[in-house]
């Protein structure tokens, strides 16, 4: 039975029974969408749901084999992106997909320019671009060149080029999934103007408090069928998790205690990795740290405090030019990540697109590369061999579609941070250094992959976490280095006295109470 | 750059940090031309110190007199290089528009026929290689390597030899000189070539489709997203490309009164030389029409301080050419490197 919010008033936008069908795959099926002039719609659901899949039926990209659209009451058909657009249909992107080398004026205004007998009249192209900008309260240099500026910035110029067209509807997915928090509200200040504005603006999000923050209804999505329409007072957050992935609340609070009950359990023999003063000029301060088998130590601190310098020079992708790495006891230099995987130590990077996935390859081929790599390329892995292997691996992580001949850019996000953790899990490191793998995925893969990585501990391999979200670094951690200005500031012990405030303290570098 | 992010004084970029950052983008922009311009003075300069008559003005119109055809081929690849592209078939299109004229021009045909044929053979053959580049997703390098040995093939095939070109028009227009004061003068082409400069230059800068031009240059997927005309742009600009090789062809031939197969060999490197020598960038987006121009003329005044010297094989030309080709592409990696790291997120 699906779910409806009482509505008043005449949606600027109603999507019904939409049905879409890729081949061998039900993207959607059945699938409402009601939106009010005026009204924040948050549009959610796991990775793979159907939400890209419905943005895209909305802005024409795609062609829907079932199922209605009507705008302003007005039956609609939309042959491509542009007629949505000028049907008043407007999409910001997750990725900013303007042009960073033209001006900040011309990218609003690309393709509308005021002309006059064919010729661009700047002036008024550059006043009608201020214009724009300042209905949404930014006052920019607007002949300077896009790229200039930060991604907010980028991001709310996207915006103003999307209302331009006489925006009814604004699609806003993953708005915020790259800006920090100061740069979140000045985006929600612009949202809820535009909202003001009677304009009827989707928003697509993987951060919970921000969908709770700024949207009034939402519409969730699971497995490409519509699972209800709510208003977000009237969902406590934890239902609306239980309900995107469609297991109940008693299973999703497991998954939450399950690591922290192993905390105790650790012996500190002798330590696999030691790092005793180990730095790198403009990188890392010197740091001292021991990591042991079977211990999951996190690691903490904001953007840019050197969280992944630190992770890099333990892999031998950067090198040291201070201190010393002792592996078992052994001191050893890392020449390269060649020789930091020949000694058992693995690193799932942050930048799963640009170092990690190879988007082309199936996910057969992918899981096998550093497997491959290890042994040379003389020394090829038989294909029956290869299949056992990574047929095991896609059924411990549950990737999905299980299909090994997939190619990897056909996956979600979170299956492709799966696909890349096999990746290196099958070369069965001692030390697996995992930098954000939980990024940018929906909060069941989120779930899988941190229940993954305390098993990995579990079975005595050792684990570095890195990441951003505190509550996932407190959950999972043994142990917790704290760093601040590319400096380990603080090594603490995670015990129940631990928690995020005292950890905020060091990171925002206030006096440890202790 | 990613410091920034957590740091609260740094109020998103927008404020007083902005107009800093302007000037020097803007600045950073005009560096690749800014440099041309000065090493096209130190050159002169070079020229006028070390030999006698290097100062006459003759001397800098001779440049426009003899790469007038260069000019106009590198407008059009100035076009297909700002999307990002590259036109390789531009030298055989040349050789193939010359072969024809003078074939055609030998069997009787009038010259009113003969030019706009000419014209539009070389245009056709731009556009259906742009049509396989955007339809088919071919490789811009690909698909213009197939259109340079169909071109130079076709060519071939009218005629292996050199023929001489006796057409009145023809003949006419060759030896026509616009004279001015102490008896300098320029060739019809040079006009020639200087509108085409001037048109594209303003269907660059003040046309929606020149516009579009950068932004497929800048992000293609961005500009298809952002509704502008994509296909009917990048397929035009190998168009325009075809166009102005043939036009280069016919004025080839005006300057050397005969068709050839093997003219234009390797033109097509120079084009690309004196595009990126004026500052445009190779991967796309970035660049003026100006700097072209600059480019050619730097590839003309090497080529005459060798001839001044006399001493120097002519194929210093080319080891010039290469050494300053290096150092323009590493120039702009620095210039857009910096700019990168600046405005990063």
């Amino acid at each position: 039975m699906v779910e409806q919010s009482p509505v008043t008033g005449v949606p600027v936008l109603e999507m019904s029974g939409i049905r879409k069908v890729f081949p061998g795959v039900v993207a959607l099926d059945g699938v409402d969408l009601r939106l009010q002039p005026g009204e924040v719609h948050a549009l959610m659901g796991e990775n793979g749901a159907g939400k890209s899949t419905l943005i895209k039926v909305l802005t024409g990209v795609y062609d829907i084999d079932g199922g209605q659209i009507r705008l302003a009451g007005q039956d609609v058909h939309f042959s491509g992106p542009l007629p949505a657009q000028q049907a008043g249909i407007s999409t910001v992107y997750q990725e900013v997909n303007l042009c960073a080398n033209l001006s900040v004026a011309e990218n609003i205004l690309l393709g509308r320019e005021p002309r006059q007998f064919g010729r661009i009249r700047w002036g008024q192209t550059r006043r009608r671009a201020r214009e724009l900008l300042q209905r949404l309260d930014l006052d920019l240099d607007v002949s300077a060149p896009l790229g200039a500026y930060s991604l907010a910035i980028q991001q709310m110029v996207a915006i103003a080029r999307a209302v331009d067209i006489d925006a009814k509807v604004l699609i806003l997915d993953e708005p915020t999934s790259s800006l920090d928090a100061s740069e979140v509200a000045q985006l929600f200040a612009v949202i809820r103007r535009l909202k003001a504005q009677g304009v009827a603006i989707v928003f697509v999000s993987h951060f919970l408090d921000q969908v709770y923050e700024i949207a009034d209804r939402m519409t969730v999505l699971r497995n490409g069928r519509l699972v209800g329409e709510y208003r977000t007072a009237e969902l406590p957050q934890m239902e609306l998790v239980a309900k995107m992935i469609g297991k109940d609340l008693a299973t999703l609070e497991d998954l939450e205690q399950q690591p922290r009950e192993t905390t105790a359990r650790i012996e500190r023999g002798e330590a696999l990795v030691q790092a005793e003063d180990l730095g790198r000029k403009g990188g890392i301060e010197p740091f001292g740290l021991s990591i042991h088998p079977g211990e999951i130590v996190g690691l903490a601190g904001l953007l840019g405090s050197g969280r992944t310098e630190l992770a890099r020079l333990l892999f031998g992708a950067d090198r040291a030019d201070e201190g010393r790495l002792k592996v078992d006891g052994k001191a050893v230099t890392l020449r390269s990540p060649r020789a930091a995987m020949n000694r058992g130590i693995a690193f799932s990077s942050e930048n799963r697109r640009t170092e990690g996935i190879v988007g082309d390859l199936s996910v057969r081929e992918n899981i096998i590369l550093a497997l491959q790599a290890s042994r040379g390329w003389m020394r090829p892995i038989s294909r029956r061999r290869a299949d056992e292997l990574v047929g095991k691996y896609v059924k411990a992580l549950d990737i999905r579609p299980a299909d090994p001949d997939r190619r990897v850019r056909d996956l979600s996000g979170g299956n492709q941070q799966k696909v890349l953790l096999a990746r290196w899990l099958i070369t069965e490191p001692r030390l697996f250094i995992v930098d954000e793998p939980t990024r940018g995925i929906d909060v069941g893969a989120k779930a899988e992959i941190q229940r993954l990585v305390a098993e990995l501990a579990d079975g005595g391999m050792a684990v570095l976490f890195v990441s951003a979200e505190l509550e996932e670094v407190l959950r999972l951690s043994h142990k917790i280095e704290i760093l601040r200005d590319r400096r380990l500031v603080e090594e603490l012990e995670n015990t129940e006295a631990v928690d995020a405030d005292r950890i905020m303290q060091t990171i925002a570098g206030g006096q440890s109470p202790s | 750059m990613t410091e920034t992010k957590g740091d609260p004084d740094i109020d998103l970029g927008a404020q007083p940090s902005s107009n800093t950052g302007r000037t020097r983008s803007l600045n950073r922009r005009h560096v690749p031309v800014l440099a041309t311009l000065s090493l096209l003075a130190f050159m002169y300069g070079l020229g006028v110190i070390n030999y006698e008559g290097f100062d006459h003005p003759q001397v800098v119109l001779n440049v426009f007199v003899d790469n007038a055809f260069l000019l106009v081929v590198a407008v059009g690849m100035t076009f297909v290089i700002l999307t990002g592209g590259i036109d390789l078939s531009v030298g055989a299109v040349v050789a193939l528009t010359t072969t024809l004229a003078a074939t055609l021009l030998e069997a009787g045909w009038p010259a009113g026929v003969v030019l706009p044929l000419a014209l539009l053979l070389g245009t056709g053959l731009g556009l259906s290689m742009g049509a396989v580049i955007h339809y088919f997703k071919v490789e811009p390098f690909i698909a213009t390597l197939a259109g340079m040995f169909l071109a130079r093939g076709l060519a071939l095939l009218i005629d292996r030899n050199s023929i001489p070109i006796t057409n009145e028009f023809w003949v006419s227009v060759a030896q026509q000189r616009i004279r001015f004061d102490r008896g300098v003068f320029i060739s019809s082409s040079v006009i020639l070539a200087l509108v085409v400069v001037l048109i594209a230059a303003i269907v660059l800068t003040w046309t929606r489709f020149g516009r579009c031009v950068y932004a497929i240059g800048g992000n293609a997927d961005s500009a298809l997203l952002m509704g502008l005309p994509v296909a009917r742009t990048r397929i035009a600009v190998y168009g325009i490309s075809g166009f102005c090789a043939s036009l280069g062809g016919v004025i080839y031939s005006f300057y050397t009164l005969s068709g050839y197969s093997l003219h234009g060999n390797g033109l097509e490197l120079d084009a690309i030389a004196a595009v990126v020598i004026g500052g445009v960038l190779l991967a796309g987006g970035s660049g003026y029409l100006f700097g072209t121009v600059l480019g050619v003329l730097v590839l003309g005044l090497i080529q005459t301080i060798i001839t001044f010297e006399g001493t120097l094989s002519s194929w210093w030309t080319r080891i010039v050419v290469g050494a300053l080709l290096f150092a323009f592409i590493v120039l702009q990696r620095v210039v857009t490197g910096v700019s990168a790291v600046r405005s990063g997120p």
